[in-house]
Order: structure tokens, then C-alpha cells, then sequence
């Protein structure tokens, strides 16, 4: 019956779809009812297939694992993608005649940068997000995941969501807010995605067979809950037409500023930073074999991060239209923040007292060790550039993007790293990945890659803010703006380099992915409560 | 229900709980990131009272330091108009031609025309002034308008070709597409190849020649040397604004060209106008 209900609206999604085909006011709009027209189709012929077929009996002793497997596969492959545009991107800017005519408009920098980033934020670090939500709720828990196969349409409409967002902008569909890019359409998408994710965590949060809930699933939840409310909030508009992409926001002027940048600022905050912390939570104390440092720490700088993150977004907005009082608020903010955010490194680092041999050993351990100072190192920058003096010299420089990248590939990027690596061989079971060695390169290259992209960032970034406001004892303008651009040669070369080898660390993952899976099978590990397992008096 | 275990390796107690084999110490929070924590506390506190900070019914808090990012700029302006305002008057009311007299005023009129320069009109004529395809080159001294100073400030303040000041140097190259043959067309682009010193054909030169008669020497003279009161360039040198290859030429013929400069006098001061003709006056080829 419910296959009957399924074909009924699968139908009717086609039906809509070619309407919107047939009348849509601009090609982005038209690509992507088409797409939904043939991911109707697709499904409609899967499920009529399964329809009046005999039901295959799923066990649901084990954990939910085949969506974490697809993540992982997702999360590579996404990775790549997002890290292969950002080099090009990196040329484009050393090289502006790689804005090549043939590919105009759809590949020059303008379209290919938004590209870039949501595909890093969103599709590589959303992918690595989701699927060790899905993991570490389930392990931590005791239970299962919740809501059947709700997991996967979380999973598959995030993917979609990807698609529909990155075709959108080569084709020319933006809203133009920074990091909330796509249209309306997709936005609401996304919100459907998002809540039935929300559903599905808390389900299983809600029936898990663990006393307490364990500090990892409290910074995971917070950055689901807090990501649908910054979501919603900043996405408000209205469309021109329900048949075209276009829409118009709901705030204006500095208001928009302003909720933007609580926006931007917050998915910095509770997506790359909040989320991941959770992350490191569970895969770092389980790869060094080590209890958590503190758990008075845990809770004092969790409650601490989740109050003062929020605050801290007129930051971005120093000497704008934004009145003083607002940006003084979130220059304060920001810097009361830094210890909060430091309680997560210190924990992290902490962790390993009794295991630091292991870095000897273990390449995976050390990429958690160096995401982890990289955090540090991103959380003390990030305070000390929301002080008004000096984010009068570094605003609008390349020491932001140095700054941002800092977090992306040092910290989001190598703890996601050590996570595949610590999940893959426990996925398909397989005793280890099929290649240590190549860690190690990855490692390395990763490393160095890093090194190059925040360092010439950080010169370029200073030097640029610096020739900006140069002026003569009487007070006039020393260099014009292709002064500065032209300065800046060498370290986007330098920088397109740093990025080079970031990608190749990742091509190499995911071949040293692929081999271990290739050779693994699918396991299904019993859910395991420590409530139950360990209730017998072993101790 | 929980069991406190010692750390063997730190000698630390766990809190009891235990998820998935992850357990925790019992760790207090460390002493120097609590005491960091409460200084930035004491510090946003403080920073909060001496600038402007909380919002209230009619206005926000001033802050006891009376700071505003806005003010702060505005000082910064006004210390430097009044160390200028000598000098800036000066160069407001100066005669450009006896400019040179006054090495002082024309030292600020460089500094502060270079200023203006970069500011303004490098986006289309280069940082280095040295132009590009359909701009011209101020390094040089081939003048479509006059290199005097005058004649360069009269340019810059009133723009070429504009729509919004009555008084922009004004011409209009006809497009001959539209009155000859394009044989005609091909034969007058050699003509003006063979004025220019470059390649041609004798033969369709020497019929071009007549039709340069005819059609062009009434703006470009009789010799090809142009002529300043239309603006019209010389075609005798090696100086190209559009490219000097027939594809170029015949193109700029057969639809002619159409470069338009706004008139900065509806946006800059006197003394900036000045400033900047005095600047490109002094790049080089000024007259």
C-alpha cells in the first residue's frame, strides 16, 4: 500500500517538475526541474520494481551502517571535487587568462568561488558531518539508528541538495550571500533534509540504552538545532516567480548585513566548529586508546561556546554601516569566546597523555594531534582579527581567506582525514587500511600544503592591508589598487601550490580508501551497550 | 550504578561513565585557562564601558572615551586638510601655466595628482598611465586634445565625448561602412598603411589616395597629421589607439570609434583637476 502512495506522489513530483520545465523563467530553473524530472522517473521505476515483491527481511539487531558507508565514500569523493575547483580557482587568480573564453560564463572565478566553497562546507565537510553524526549517535547510544530508512533520505537528499546548489551556481542562479548561495527553492529543500536529520538523531538520542548523553552527541545536537535555526532565519525571501529561481530577500541594507553575517559567522561556528568538536570527541579519545581529559572542561567550555558563538557575528562588519555599539558587542564577544574554544583543544590534546608514543606510530594520530593545533592556532586568530585595530588592517585582505583556510584544511580537513581512515577498515572489515604508508604521505603533503596556503596568505595578506592604507606625509594615496594585485603575484603562485599539494594528499586517501574497500566486505556490528554488555559483574 | 576507576597511566580518577569504551577523567578545569577566561571577561567588561556598546531606548552607550570608528576617520581627514589647506588653496586658484614657478605647489600637485590618478583614472588608462587597446597612453607625446597643461586640465575637466557636459571635446568619426564600397574602404585603409610607414599594396594605395582626398583629409589634413581642434589623430606615426593592422584599420573605418571620458569636473575639486593635469603634464610627454 504504501509503494501505491509512493508511485502516486513520485508521479505527481514528475508532473510539477515538467511544468516547471516547460515554463521556467530562467536555464537554472529549467536544468533543475529536469533533473528532479529524471530523479522522479529513476525512483518511480525502483519502487514500481519493488512493488508486490516479496519483502527482504532487514536485520535490526545491528547498527545502521550502510548510510555511514556511503558517507564515507561521499565525503571523498565531495573532498576532491571541492579541493580540485579551489585550485583552479587559486590559478584563476594567479593566472586570469584561465578564465578561459570558451568556458564563459559558466567557469569563471566569480561562479567557480561559490562553487568551491559550498562544495569544501558543505558537500565535503556536511557529508563527513552527517555520516559520523550517524556513526558515533548509534555507538554511543547503544542503539540503532532511528526512523528506518529516514537515514537514507537524509543522505540522498543531501546529495541532491549538493547537486541543485553547485549546478545552480555555474548556471548562474545565486542569492549572493556568502555561504547561503543557493535559491529559494533549494533552500527549502535543504530545510526538509535538515529536519528529518534532526528527527532521526533525536530519535535515536531518545531511545538509547546509555544513562547519559555522551559529550560528542551534545555538540552534535547543538550544531544541527542551532544550523536549522541560522538556516531558516537568514534564507527568508520571497521568490518573483514560483517558476524561476529568483527571489528577493525579506531583509534589506545593513539588517541583511547583519543577518547575514549572524549567518556566517554561526555556520563557521556551530557547522565547521561545533559539529566538528564533536567529531574530534568521539574519533580521537577511541584512536589514541585514551579517556577524555576533563569532563568538568567538557561541560564548561560546550555551555561557554554555545552562548558566545552566536553573539559574535557583527565582527564582520567593522567600519560598515553596522552602528559602533553592535560591532564593539561582537569584538567582546569574540574574544571572551577564545578560552571556550581553546577548552576543546586542551581536551583534545590532553587526551593523548599516556598515548603521545603513538605519534611515532600512527599517522593517523598525528593528523588528529596537528587538526587540533591548527584549531588552536585558527581560535586564537580568529579572536585577536575581531579587535577593531586589526581587523582595520587585515578586513577585506588575504590574511582572512589565510585565516579561513587555516580552520578548512587544518582543522576540518585532517580530522575529517583521520576519521575516514579510523571508520573505513571498522566499515568494511578489514583489520587496517590498505596502505599505511600512504597515510603518511597524505600526512606529509597535507602538512606542507597547509604550511604554504596560510603562510603566503598571511604575507600577502598584511602586505596587501598595508600598501591599502599607505599614504604620504601629506596625507595622499601611495599605491593604486593594481599596485597591490600585482604585489601579490608570487604568493598566489605560492598558494595555488599549497593547494596542489592538499589535493594530491587527498587523491591519495582516496585511492588507499578505494583498495581497502575493495577487498572489505559490508559488516553488521551488533548494537552494544555498555548498559548491557558490560552489566555483568567483569570488573 | 557508576564506578569511579583510577587512571593507571595518569593516576586520575574517571567520572564512572563509559560509551562505546570511551571513558573520562575527572580533571579540574586547568587553572591558567580559567584565569585567561576570567581576564577577558574583566577586559570585555572594561572595553564595554570605555566605547560604545549597549544599545538603549534613544541611542546607544557612548562609551567614556567619546570614540567613534566614524570620528576617528573624520579626525584623521581634517589633520591633513588643515596641514594642505595653504597649499590646496593655492593650487585652486594657480594660473597652470606658471605652475612650473612654484616648485613647492607643483611638488603637492604631483603627490596629490598622483593620488587622484590611481583613484580614479587608472581603472581605464593603467596604474602606469601607459593606457591600452582604446585607451590612450599619457606616457607619450602624441595629444588627441593638446599636451599643454591647460589643454589636459580643459580634458580631464570636462571629458570627451560625454553626454553630460555641454562643453566635452566633441567629434564624430563617420562610419563608412555606410557611404562606401567596401573595395573603397579596403583601398583608403592601405592609403593610410602607406602614411604610416607600414606594409601595402601600390596599387589599391594610390586609388585610396584619391579617396582620402575626398573623405578624410578634411579632419586628418591633407598630410594624414590630424588635427587637435576635432581630435582628430595623426596618421603618420607609429601611435595606434585602436591597433594598426588592416583588420584594425578597416574595422575603425568602416564603423568608426566612439571613445568617451567622463567629465571629472562634476566630481572632483579645482584643485584636484589641476592636480592631476599637473601630474599627467609631468609623466612625460607634457607640452
Amino acid at each position: 500500500m504504501l509503494n501505491y502512495l509512493k508511485l502516486i506522489a513520485l508521479g505527481m513530483i514528475f508532473f510539477v517538475a515538467a511544468l516547471g520545465a516547460d515554463w521556467a523563467r530562467d536555464i537554472a530553473y529549467q536544468f533543475h526541474a529536469l533533473l528532479i524530472m529524471g530523479v522522479s522517473a529513476g525512483m518511480f521505476i525502483w519502487v514500481l520494481r519493488r512493488t508486490d515483491a516479496p519483502a527482504i527481511s532487514t536485520d535490526t539487531n545491528g547498527y545502521f551502517d550502510g548510510v555511514v558507508r556511503a558517507g564515507v565514500i561521499a565525503t571523498g569523493f565531495w573532498g576532491v571535487i571541492g579541493m580540485l575547483v579551489g585550485v583552479i580557482i587559486a590559478f584563476q587568480l594567479a593566472f586570469p587568462a584561465l578564465n578561459v573564453e570558451w568556458a564563459q560564463p559558466y567557469a569563471n572565478f566569480g561562479r567557480l568561488r561559490p562553487l568551491h566553497t559550498s562544495a569544501v562546507i558543505f558537500a565535503f565537510c556536511g557529508n563527513a558531518l552527517i555520516m559520523s553524526s550517524f556513526y558515533i549517535v548509534q555507538r554511543t547510544c547503544g542503539a540503532r539508528l532511528w526512523g528506518g530508512n529516514l537515514g537514507w533520505f537524509v543522505f540522498w537528499g543531501y546529495q541532491l541538495f549538493i547537486v541543485l546548489a553547485a549546478t545552480g551556481y555555474l548556471l548562474g542562479a545565486t542569492q549572493s550571500k556568502e555561504y547561503a548561495e543557493p535559491e529559494w527553492y533549494v533552500d527549502i529543500w535543504l530545510t526538509i533534509v535538515w529536519v528529518a536529520f534532526l528527527i532521526t538523531y533525536l530519535g535515536t538520542i531518545f531511545t538509547r540504552r546509555e544513562r547519559h548523553i555522551y559529550v560528542a552527541n551534545w555538540f552534535l545536537l547543538s550544531f544541527i538545532v542551532t544550523i536549522a535555526m541560522l538556516h531558516i532565519v537568514n534564507n527568508l525571501s520571497i521568490p518573483v516567480s514560483i517558476w524561476g529561481s529568483k527571489s528577493v530577500q525579506v531583509f534589506s541594507g545593513v539588517q541583511d548585513a547583519m543577518t547575514q553575517w549572524w549567518y556566517g559567522h554561526n555556520a563557521v561556528g556551530f557547522f565547521l566548529t561545533s559539529g566538528f568538536l564533536g567529531m574530534m570527541y568521539y574519533f580521537v579519545p577511541k584512536q589514541a586508546g585514551r579517556p577524555i581529559y576533563s569532563y568538568k572542561l567538557s561541560i564548561i567550555h560546550f555551555w561557554a561556546l554555545t552562548f558566545l558563538y552566536i553573539w559574535a557575528g557583527p565582527h564582520h562588519l567593522h567600519y560598515t554601516a553596522l552602528p559602533d555599539w553592535a560591532t564593539t558587542l561582537g569584538m567582546v564577544f569574540s574574544i571572551v569566546l577564545w578560552m571556550p574554544s581553546w577548552g576543546g583543544m586542551i581536551n583534545g590534546l590532553m587526551t593523548l597523555q599516556g598515548a603521545w608514543d603513538k605519534l611515532r606510530t600512527d599517522p593517523i594520530i598525528r593528523m588528529m594531534v596537528v587538526s587540533l593545533a591548527f584549531y588552536g592556532m585558527s581560535t586564537f586568530e580568529g579572536p585577536m582579527m575581531s579587535i577593531r585595530a586589526v581587523n582595520s588592517l587585515s578586513h577585506y585582505t588575504d590574511w582572512t581567506i589565510g585565516h579561513v583556510h587555516s580552520g578548512a584544511l587544518g582543522w576540518n580537513g585532517m580530522i575529517t582525514f583521520g576519521a575516514l581512515y579510523f571508520l573505513t577498515p571498522r566499515l568494511w572489515g578489514r583489520p587496517a587500511m590498505h596502505s599505511l604508508s600512504a597515510i603518511n604521505w597524505h600526512f606529509w603533503l597535507a602538512t606542507i600544503g597547509i604550511v604554504l596556503y596560510a603562510s603566503s596568505m598571511w604575507v600577502t595578506g598584511i602586505m596587501e592591508g598595508l600598501m591599502w592604507r599607505e599614504v604620504d606625509a601629506q596625507g595622499f594615496l601611495v599605491n593604486s589598487f593594481a599596485d597591490t594585485v600585482s604585489a601579490k603575484f608570487p604568493m598566489y603562485v605560492v598558494r595555488g601550490l599549497g593547494g596542489l599539494l592538499y589535493l594530491g594528499g587527498a587523491l591519495i586517501m582516496v585511492w588507499n580508501i578505494w583498495m581497502t574497500i575493495r577487498v572489505g566486505h559490508h559488516v553488521t556490528v551488533p548494537v552494544n551497550a555498555n548498559a548491557n554488555a558490560n552489566a555483568a559483574p567483569a570488573e | 550504578m557508576t564506578k569511579h576507576e583510577t587512571d593507571e597511566a595518569t593516576g586520575v580518577d574517571t567520572t564512572g561513565h563509559e560509551w562505546d569504551g570511551i571513558k573520562e577523567l575527572n580533571n579540574p578545569l586547568p587553572r591558567w585557562w580559567l584565569w585567561c577566561l576570567y581576564l577577558t571577561i574583566i577586559w570585555g567588561i572594561g572595553y564595554m564601558i570605555a566605547y560604545p556598546a549597549w544599545p538603549m531606548i534613544s541611542g546607544a552607550t557612548k562609551g567614556v572615551l567619546g570614540y567613534s570608528t566614524r570620528g576617528e576617520v573624520a579626525a584623521e581627514i581634517s589633520r591633513f586638510e588643515q596641514q594642505n589647506a595653504d597649499l590646496r588653496e593655492s593650487l585652486t586658484q594657480v594660473d597652470l601655466s606658471l605652475l612650473k614657478d612654484d616648485p613647492d605647489l607643483q611638488r603637492f600637485a604631483y603627490a596629490n595628482g598622483a593620488a587622484v590618478f590611481r583613484t580614479n583614472c587608472s581603472q581605464c588608462h593603467g596604474s602606469g598611465a601607459a593606457g591600452g587597446l582604446g585607451y590612450p597612453n599619457l606616457l607619450d607625446d602624441d595629444w588627441l586634445w593638446g599636451g599643454a597643461i591647460q589643454d589636459i586640465a580643459y580634458s580631464i575637466d570636462h571629458g570627451i565625448r560625454n553626454e553630460t557636459d555641454a562643453d566635452a571635446h566633441w567629434s564624430q568619426m563617420p562610419a563608412y561602412g555606410e557611404v562606401l564600397s567596401s573595395d573603397e574602404i579596403d583601398s583608403a585603409v592601405q592609403y593610410v598603411l602607406q602614411l604610416s610607414g607600414g606594409e601595402f599594396d601600390v596599387e589599391m594605395a594610390s586609388a585610396g589616395a584619391v579617396i582620402f582626398e575626398e573623405q578624410c583629409s578634411a579632419c586628418h589634413g591633407a598630410d594624414g597629421k590630424g588635427s587637435r581642434d576635432v581630435g582628430a589623430p595623426n596618421l603618420t606615426d607609429a601611435i595606434w589607439l585602436y591597433g594598426s593592422d588592416t583588420a584594425a584599420l578597416t574595422e575603425t573605418v568602416t564603423n568608426a570609434r566612439f571613445g568617451v571620458m567622463p567629465a571629472w569636473g562634476q566630481r572632483l575639486t579645482r584643485s584636484d583637476i589641476n592636480a592631476v593635469a599637473a601630474y599627467v603634464h609631468g609623466l612625460g610627454g607634457g607640452e
